[in-house]
């Protein structure tokens, strides 16, 4: 290509340093060079009507990319001198930390795997380079989440072996299979997921809850991370609407495909936040808003407007939408109840909110929390301050699908569970939701392989036959230290030593510490 | 339906019960007890009998809740897989229809949870 001047303006070398880095086979078949791009049935009549709205180019990425780095390294770097650790609300909110840097960092790394697979799957450059660029960005993330909570591993317990739990404690099988699911599909599908349903329409409720909760409880070196990605995320979430125009804009026969997916994928995101809405609601010392809120905010506002805006292409708002709305002011309780009493065998620590939190929980879920919610809380609490912690001494049943126990309640009647069970090919499967049988029937031999973490254990897979050999010995939790009750922990004993304040000297307190 | 897959695509189930070295999983939800935030999953042996399973296995699940001192189990309503049911304690779990991967539900009259919330 011969260049005329020496200066290049966005667009052209947009145009150069991508569309024309492609070229057509000759000497093989263009089928056999992106040999996933046909299967799943998804039409493209003319790739170069993909739009990538910022234009980015390799070379530009880099050079924009490395000083927001080294800006926020210099932050890092001044946290830990600083012991920024200490300026944090209180050592409850560490936990937030410990379960996004199992639950959601690993996930960042596998969104890089899924873009970088997927960017190499696509015939037109303009998506390859989109999703090449994104790739990188999901690498960068995983890397520089755990660099910003790596100060916190110093100094509090439970952080030391994120990656190596994301592949084995057992309700981190909820994320990790969520993500296997969408990287085990094909590359549109993976879109459809990944850039759409979960950046596009679902993102908020993740970053917005975990950045704004680390700013409202003193954690710089988190909110630094999510100054920094924020760029990478408007631009992730641009590409997401994209896609799903572009697919849609280029065969009819798209449409109930991608229908399909976004119901698919609507659940399943949605299932996995239950675990945010947690966070929000229990794990903030500071709050931010309520799930109930956020919810309101970012899906049944925001999301409406998008499906409006889809309506002119045939796509209706996902299924079970109307299920999912009435749930929000149901699943942090019924989630922070389920993560008590089985707090032997998480990574981080639980406790039942002060009285305040509670008059806070009333306020913000009128309609439910007392209701259903506080008789079961006010009971652990007075057990717990009695010296009978409560932990539940058996498994839970789990859903075949999103690996959540099966714990949420009717629609109808939240004072049920809403339990589902069918028969396929002589096997009985049990889920949590018709989301999830739906998702099921539609793709059996996909999911009746399921890693449950429950069966697992009971098979004899998981290192031992008793909770304590699989805790310790498969997921390398240190029991009892870096779980369990919260109130006479070592991390509750560190910070009321680093705030000056006289240690716990009642005797039910200390039985706690297990 | 059936996945949509590049090439043939063939899947064995994960959970079948020659898996469970001779055991079987039996799941038992008490309603009106949410206290215990999912059923039980439970593994139990097929040849157990379901007076055994009741005392060796669901009270001892069962015991941190508050009306379990209560709650006559045997004597209770009992589904099996959503189908009515009525339990022989001598008989085995086998015999009395409880395949790997049942689920029985087990409801108390009169036991409506802590403070009658369903908890």
């Amino acid at each position: 290509m011969a260049i005329k001047n020496k200066k290049l303006n966005l667009k052209d070398k947009y145009q150069y340093l991508t569309r024309d880095m492609a070229w057509e086979p000759t000497y093989q078949k263009k089928e056999d060079i992106y040999p996933d791009e046909q299967f799943e049935g998804i039409k493209i009549t003319d790739w170069s009507q993909w739009e990538d709205p910022f234009r980015l180019t390799m070379d530009a990425y880099w050079k924009y990319q490395a000083e927001k780095e080294k800006k926020l390294y210099a932050i890092f770097d001044a946290f830990a001198q600083n012991n920024g650790h200490q300026n944090i609300t209180d050592a409850r909110y560490v936990n937030a930390l410990k379960l996004f840097l199992s639950g959601v960092s690993p996930l960042e790394y596998a969104a890089f795997q899924g873009y970088a697979r997927v960017g190499r799957q696509f015939s037109g450059a303009g998506a390859r380079v989109a999703c090449q660029l994104q790739a990188i960005d999901e690498l960068r993330h995983s890397q520089t989440q755990q660099h910003a909570m790596s100060h916190y591993n110093k100094h509090f317990n439970g952080l030391h072996d994120a990656a190596h739990q994301h592949d084995r404690i057992w309700f981190l099988s909820v994320p990790k299979s969520f993500f296997d699911d969408a990287r085990s599909a094909g590359p549109f599908e993976f879109l459809t997921a990944i850039s759409f349903s979960f950046e596009y329409v679902l993102t908020n409720l993740l970053f917005v809850p975990f950045m704004s909760g680390a700013a409202y409880n003193g954690d710089m070196a988190t909110v630094t991370f999510g100054f920094s990605a924020q760029s990478d995320e408007a631009r992730h979430m641009t590409l997401g609407l994209e896609v799903i125009k572009f697919i849609l804009e280029q065969h009819e026969d798209n449409v109930p495909i991608i229908q399909r997916w976004i119901d698919k994928w609507f659940w399943r995101g949605f299932r996995l936040l239950s675990l945010v809405g947690m966070m929000m609601d229990y794990m903030l010392p500071n709050k931010v808003m309520s799930w109930a809120e956020a919810w309101e905010v970012y899906y049944e506002q925001n999301g409406g407007a998008l499906f409006k805006d889809l309506e002119r292409y045939g796509i209706r708002p996902p299924k079970y939408q109307d299920v999912a709305n009435a749930a929000k002011n149901h699943v942090s309780h019924q989630a922070w109840g389920t993560f008590y009493q089985y707090s032997q065998a998480t990574n981080f620590h639980t406790w039942m909110p002060e009285e305040e939190e509670m008059t806070w929980l009333s306020e913000k879920y009128p309609e439910t929390f007392d209701k259903y919610y506080r008789a079961r809380f006010e009971h652990w609490d007075k057990e717990q301050k009695e010296g009978r912690r409560f932990y539940n001494n058996t498994l839970p049943q789990l859903c075949q699908v999103c690996q959540i126990p099966v714990i949420f309640t009717e629609k109808d009647d939240p004072s049920v569970f809403s339990h589902r069970q069918i028969k396929h090919e002589g096997e009985r499967y049990h889920f949590c939701s018709d989301g999830c049988c739906d998702i099921f029937k539609n793709e059996p031999e996909k999911y009746i392989q399921a890693w449950l973490p429950v069966h697992q254990i009971y098979q004899g897979n998981c290192g031992g036959a008793d909770v304590a050999t699989v805790v310790e010995k498969y997921y390398h939790i240190n029991l009892g230290v870096d779980n369990m009750e919260y109130h006479g922990s070592p991390d509750h004993q560190r910070w009321l030593d680093i705030k000056g304040l006289k240690p716990l000297q009642s005797n039910s307190e200390k039985k706690t510490a297990a | 339906m059936s996945v949509n897959a590049i090439s043939e695509y063939h899947a064995e189930p994960k959970d079948r019960v020659e898996n469970f070295n001779g055991m079987q999983l039996l799941y038992v939800y008490w309603p009106k007890h949410l206290m215990f935030c999912a059923p039980f999953a439970l593994l139990v042996a097929p040849d157990m009998t379901f007076g055994a399973f009741v005392d060796e296995l669901l009270k001892p699940a069962a015991a941190g809740h508050p009306d379990s001192e209560k709650a006559d189990f045997l004597n209770a309503q009992w589904l099996l897989n959503g189908e009515a049911f009525t339990p022989d304690p001598a008989s085995t779990l086998i015999d009395s229809g409880i395949d790997h991967k049942s689920m029985l539900t087990v409801t108390t009259p009169g036991l409506e949870g802590i403070r009658g919330s369903a908890s």
